[in-house]
């Protein structure tokens, strides 16, 4: 049997994954990375993004996370996300919509609305759509 | 009949007050359940976040984080958490008492003290004692967010990395059951390292992606915060438990008087009458 490592997904609202796992997959901040058991220890920061949890050949699991962190031990994962979703779970007309808000607050230079957070709105909302696009590609 | 108006008066007052806490008692009920949903919910992050501070702790790492550092402790900073609103049984009794019993410590051994409090009870009560509080806040209501409690933890934070204090605590009341909630304290920084069986031996160090520096700036930010999150959403549960049960046995014991009133007045009453009967019926002998 091939080697595995305990991964563990909690967002502050609560657990989302905890089990064994062949290779995980995260958006760090320096690009992606693929966790395989035995990693040598790693802390850093996570974008907003995919998270994909190869449990085996044939069975993954993805997640949506908007940021967080990723603690990597030789035998133990541990992802602390701001907040995330089973991928499965994203709302494609509620992220759609998002976008189109961001873009317009975006668009409207009055002034009135803080630049950064808008810019963290629209990036997560593209992320999101990023990830219900790949996922259908996959055919599932 | 005149007898006995006072006593019916204190009963229909008695009465009044039953309802209210019996209002309260139901209302305390409900957000409970709410509570302790939250509480239950956010736990397994402020675990988890331990854990990786746990493994933090026993690295080796090559940069030394100002929120690291170990000192010997001179001043100490403590973060209480206490209730805003009152009628909640002892639960803030036990939880100063607590607080006055390390303070006591700290004082016999020289430490200064500089705190923080979470609620309203808590700021009183440490005013109060004359601690010199470098922060508060409270009507946070029953659904606290964390960006709450990120003023105070900055304050304290800076004063850390600023060596103008050697150690941070928090001290709130843990929920262990609905009946029982138990002042703990919890230490913040520096981290302690605890024993665990998880955790690689020998000399290793974190890779840090992007930088040392940054990683730990944010991780220990966000674990200071998330651990005095936890502790209040944590003292919110217990103070709608507190609050049901100390509101539950005042109405049991507004019953008791009421019945107990109850009886006296009866007496009284009986006593009137049989008076009134036999001093009609001596007049009536003696005509």
């Amino acid at each position: 049997m091939a080697m595995t490592i305990h991964v563990d997904i909690v967002s502050a609202e609560q657990e989302i994954y905890s089990g064994l796992a062949q290779m995980l997959f995260a958006p760090a901040e320096q690009g992606e990375v693929g966790i395989a058991p035995r990693h040598t220890p790693l802390i850093t920061r996570l974008k907003p993004g995919e998270v994909r949890v190869k449990i085996n050949e044939k069975e993954s699991q993805e997640f949506f996370i908007s940021g967080g962190l990723l603690e990597v031990q030789p035998h133990l994962v541990t992802i602390l996300a701001d907040s995330a979703i089973r991928a499965h779970d994203i709302d494609e007309a509620a992220a759609l919509q998002a976008k189109a808000r961001a873009e317009e607050m975006l668009r409207d230079k009055s002034g009135k609305i803080d630049y950064a957070t808008t810019q963290a709105e629209l990036a997560q909302a593209l992320m999101q759509l990023r990830t219900l696009e790949r996922l259908r590609k996959r055919g599932s | 009949m005149a007898v006995g108006k006072e006593i019916r008066t204190k009963i229909s007052s008695i009465k009044n007050t039953q309802k209210i806490t019996r209002a309260m008692e139901m209302v305390a009920a409900s957000k409970m359940r709410k509570t302790k949903d939250r509480m239950q919910a956010t736990r397994p992050y402020s675990k988890k976040m331990c854990q990786i501070i746990n493994h933090l702790a026993h690295a080796n790492p090559e940069y030394k984080h100002a929120l690291m550092a170990q000192r010997e402790p001179k001043r100490v900073g403590v973060i209480v958490i206490g209730s805003d609103r009152g009628l909640c049984g002892g639960l803030n009794a036990n939880l100063f008492r607590t607080v006055l019993v390390e303070i006591q410590k700290w004082k016999n051994s020289g430490i200064e003290i500089d705190a923080c409090a979470v609620g309203g009870k808590a700021a009183s009560f440490l005013s109060m004692i004359n601690a010199n509080l470098l922060g508060h806040i409270a009507k946070l209501g029953d659904t606290p967010h964390q960006h709450d409690i990120i003023g105070i933890t900055k304050i304290m934070l800076d004063a850390f990395s600023q060596g103008e204090i050697d150690r941070l605590y928090v001290i709130n009341n843990e929920f262990v059951n609905t009946m029982t909630q138990k002042p703990v304290m919890q230490q913040l920084l520096p981290v302690i390292a605890y024993e665990t069986d998880e955790v690689i031996n020998g000399r290793w160090d974190y890779l840090y992606e992007p930088g040392a520096k940054e990683v730990l700036d944010h991780l220990l930010t966000r674990y200071v915060e998330s651990i005095v999150y936890q502790g209040l959403v944590e003292n919110n549960a217990c103070e709608q438990a507190a609050r049901m049960v100390a509101m539950k046995s005042a109405s049991d014991n507004a019953g008791n008087i009421i019945k107990e009133l109850q009886l006296v007045y009866n007496k009284a009453r009986q006593a009137a009458i049989t008076q009134e009967i036999s001093e009609i019926v001596a007049g009536a002998a003696a005509v």
